[in-house]
């Protein structure tokens, strides 16, 4: 599948820029102004992964259409050192970078679906959705 | 792009814009740090208004100045926050417990009037 939008991550204000390209294209599927602010805070998120533990990587935005409704899919993704303990980093609280913890499990919260693909040597692949409402 | 820091009276006023980045919000801790110093502030307003994310590294911040200043003698008041950004703010886990809010910039530094009025003694 083609990606909507690719936005290339190797700095700490490519974060902002993902999280408004996620804010624009949510909007535009129909989801409600909470439901743009929570895409938004958990693009953040994730992105701040790419920029704190892999310093470079990309975020994809993907259309998908499910039974007859828009679902936006975030991906989230480096080749980074990967995340040693992926059930501990999807716990509250857990940073191995001096940060809250809230990062990962936060952003499962504001998020429908959630999964993460992490490899040692290959990298880490965050994947988000979203669906949009019934009659967007 | 720089967050401007205005001065009324004995209080400091920040006003953040929409995207504030990771540097933005750093710079901030450091200019209010400097500015409480320098311009003897007993207060400072956080205006949030048009902030639209406030994810886990902006509370961050927000919190270590709220408790930086804290300890220079100035109460910290972040104002304004969105009622999406609230909910979102809750889902993601971020919480406030130990920093003052208000509605507005307007309550914010009412709140900060009334604290310098009563002294202050009573609220420890």
């Amino acid at each position: 599948m083609t990606p909507e939008l690719v936005v290339p991550v190797d700095r700490a204000d490519d974060i902002v820029v993902a999280r408004e390209a996620g804010r624009d294209l949510a909007r535009r599927l129909g989801f409600s102004l909470t439901d743009v602010t929570m895409i938004a805070t958990a693009i953040s998120e994730v992105t701040r992964n790419i920029t704190s533990y892999a310093e470079k990587g990309e975020v994809r935005f993907y259309v998908e259409i499910r039974k007859r409704r828009s679902v936006l899919v975030v991906e989230a993704a480096d080749q980074g050192p990967g995340i040693e303990h992926i059930e501990r980093a999807l716990e509250d609280g857990y940073s191995t970078s001096g940060g809250l913890g809230l990062g990962l499990p936060g952003a499962r919260r504001l998020m429908d679906e959630f999964e993460i693909r992490s490899d040692d040597g290959v990298g880490t692949t965050v994947v988000m959705r979203k669906w949009a409402p019934l009659d967007a | 792009m720089p967050i401007p820091i205005l001065k009324q009276g004995s209080f400091l006023i920040a006003t953040i814009q929409s995207a504030m980045s990771d540097s933005d919000a750093q710079q901030l801790q450091v200019e209010l740090m400097e500015q409480v110093s320098r311009v003897r502030a007993t207060g400072i307003v956080v205006d949030v208004t048009a902030l639209n994310v406030m994810d886990s590294f902006a509370g961050r911040t927000l919190r270590t100045i709220a408790h930086m200043t804290r300890l220079r003698g100035a109460d910290t008041i972040i104002a304004g926050i969105q009622p999406e950004v609230a909910f979102a703010m809750v889902q993601l886990g971020l919480t406030f417990e130990d920093i003052h809010t208000a509605l507005d910039l307007e309550e914010g530094l009412a709140y900060l009037n009334r604290r310098t009025a009563s002294g202050a003694a009573d609220d420890a």
